[in-house]
């Protein structure tokens, strides 16, 4: 009965997003982007805000990996595999839908 | 003190201690506010809009219970307004319909609803309300209903120990996103129930594992928080994340403290917003500076390389039991008094049949003691 709701698994055809009631917002007191979600704050590093920034629920994860490859770029596969473990656990936290 | 002051992160901003719950466990202090000392709607604003130019950038929005406060949609608004994220902290009971309808569209961020029991008898018992548990049910699917996340707070003690997996149940069947199974800190209320209310050292074990076990098997699915319970423990928490480091408590009369407790701690001298702007309180509080960072600590604290991450511990606990609050927290295995913790929980479990002191504005427990 407990396994009702199933872990969401990512595929390359997901389009994340930030979860609604996550919030990536600048913040101006300490000149940093801050994700505010359910009584926590992330600070995340340049290329999870690159990441978080095209989790807008059109691209697909196909897609945000093309981008960073170019932006950073970097191998596809070595973005591939960063990307897909960012987004598994950010959707494990509840804080991207996939 | 060489460290710099970083702004705060959190607020808890306790807005009323009026609440239709009496739980013998209450984080308030014993001597409750009543309601002609709160502050008016136009100082929590005037409050929250100085704490968004500090850097706030969480407010939990507590009480007592924070909804019977009929400004509560306003102040939400200001805050959503300031990009300031909000939490409310509810016992889930006495709520209008709509009324949190309300609240997400002034722009609620999320909500957290108190459950005393995983069954209704023991809701009921343990708050000393009739019907809560139904009625907290109903407000969590208000919540669920208006796409607001929702966190289950589940605080355990003997009573209600052996219920923890029908709270990992409860909360999953209600659609939360967070369960926190929160062994009872013994502070405030529950430290003067705290013969009622420790559990035996098997349960406590027994607990542990099947909190283990439920993290492991619900990962992604339910994010379960646990409050370890310090009588128990090998080591301290880091209270509050460090006395004054990122966080701070408003009381509900504008008294700025550093940690729910901090007024059972004697000589020190607590400010109130309104005689002091919230930054030079945070700044320049002779009782924020008291335990901030690391410069205060004796031995075993001073040369210890966890003392970056348990901050020391708890000042409030170690004013309970060492009756110093410059003493190390004695939850750690370094504290000469440690096993005061174990002798505690024997003479608390020795007790039987022990009466629940519930939590009520005005009464004199203290008077007493």
């Amino acid at each position: 009965m407990r396994l009702q709701r199933e872990r969401k698994l990512l595929s390359s055809a997901s389009t994340p997003a930030l979860k609604p009631h996550v919030r990536l917002q600048y913040d101006g007191v300490r000149r940093s982007w801050a994700v505010l979600s359910p009584e926590k704050v992330f600070w995340p590093d340049e290329v999870s805000l690159a990441i978080l920034r095209l989790c807008d629920g059109r691209h697909s994860v196909a897609q945000i990996v093309k981008e960073l490859a170019v932006q950073y770029e970097a191998p596809h596969d070595e973005i591939t595999a960063d990307v897909e473990a960012f987004l598994q656990e950010w959707s494990d936290r509840f804080l991207v839908t996939l | 003190m060489s460290e710099p002051t970083l702004p705060p992160i959190g607020m808890l901003a306790e807005l009323t201690h009026r609440c239709p719950l009496q739980c013998p466990y209450c984080s308030n202090p014993v001597e409750l506010l009543k309601a002609n000392l709160e502050m008016t709607t136009e100082s929590w604003r005037a409050l929250f809009d100085q704490a968004a130019d500090l850097g706030v950038l969480q407010v939990h929005l507590s009480g007592g219970e924070p909804t019977l406060r009929p400004d509560l949609e306003a102040l939400v608004r200001q805050l959503a307004g300031r990009g300031v994220y909000t939490n409310l902290i509810t016992a889930g009971v006495g709520m209008p319909e709509g009324r949190i309808d309300d609240l997400a569209a002034a722009g609620l961020d999320h909500v957290q609803i108190s459950f005393q029991g995983a069954f209704a008898p023991t809701t009921e018992r343990i708050s000393n309300h009739r019907g809560a548990h139904e009625k907290k049910i109903a407000t969590a699917g208000q919540v669920r209903a208006a796409g607001l996340p929702l966190t289950i707070n589940a605080p355990v003690h003997r009573h209600n120990m052996d219920e923890v997996p029908a709270f990992i149940d409860l909360a999953l069947e209600l659609g939360a996103e967070r369960l926190e199974i929160a062994n009872v800190q013994y502070a405030g209320w529950a430290l003067l129930n705290r013969n009622a209310l420790m559990p035996d050292r098997a349960s406590v074990e027994r607990q542990v594992e099947v909190v283990r076990q439920a993290q492991e098997q619900l990962y992604g699915i339910l994010t379960i928080d646990f409050v370890t319970p310090d009588y128990f423990a090998m080591y301290p928490k880091p209270c509050m994340g460090g006395w004054a480091r990122d966080a701070f408590v408003v009381a509900p009369d504008g008294t700025v403290l550093p940690c729910h407790a901090a007024g059972t701690i004697p000589n020190l001298v607590f400010e109130r917003f309104g005689e002091r702007d919230l930054a030079e309180i945070w700044q320049h509080s002779p009782a924020f500076s008291a335990f901030r960072g690391t410069s205060w600590m004796g031995e075993p604290c001073r040369s210890c390389d966890r003392k970056e991450i348990d901050w020391g511990g708890c000042r409030c606990q170690a004013m309970a039991i060492a009756g110093n609050a410059r003493e190390t927290d004695p939850a750690c295995i370094k504290s000469p008094i440690h096993a005061r913790m174990a002798a505690l929980i024997e003479e608390a479990t020795a007790t039987e049949d022990c009466k629940f002191l519930y939590r009520r504005i005005g009464t004199s427990y203290l008077a007493g003691r």
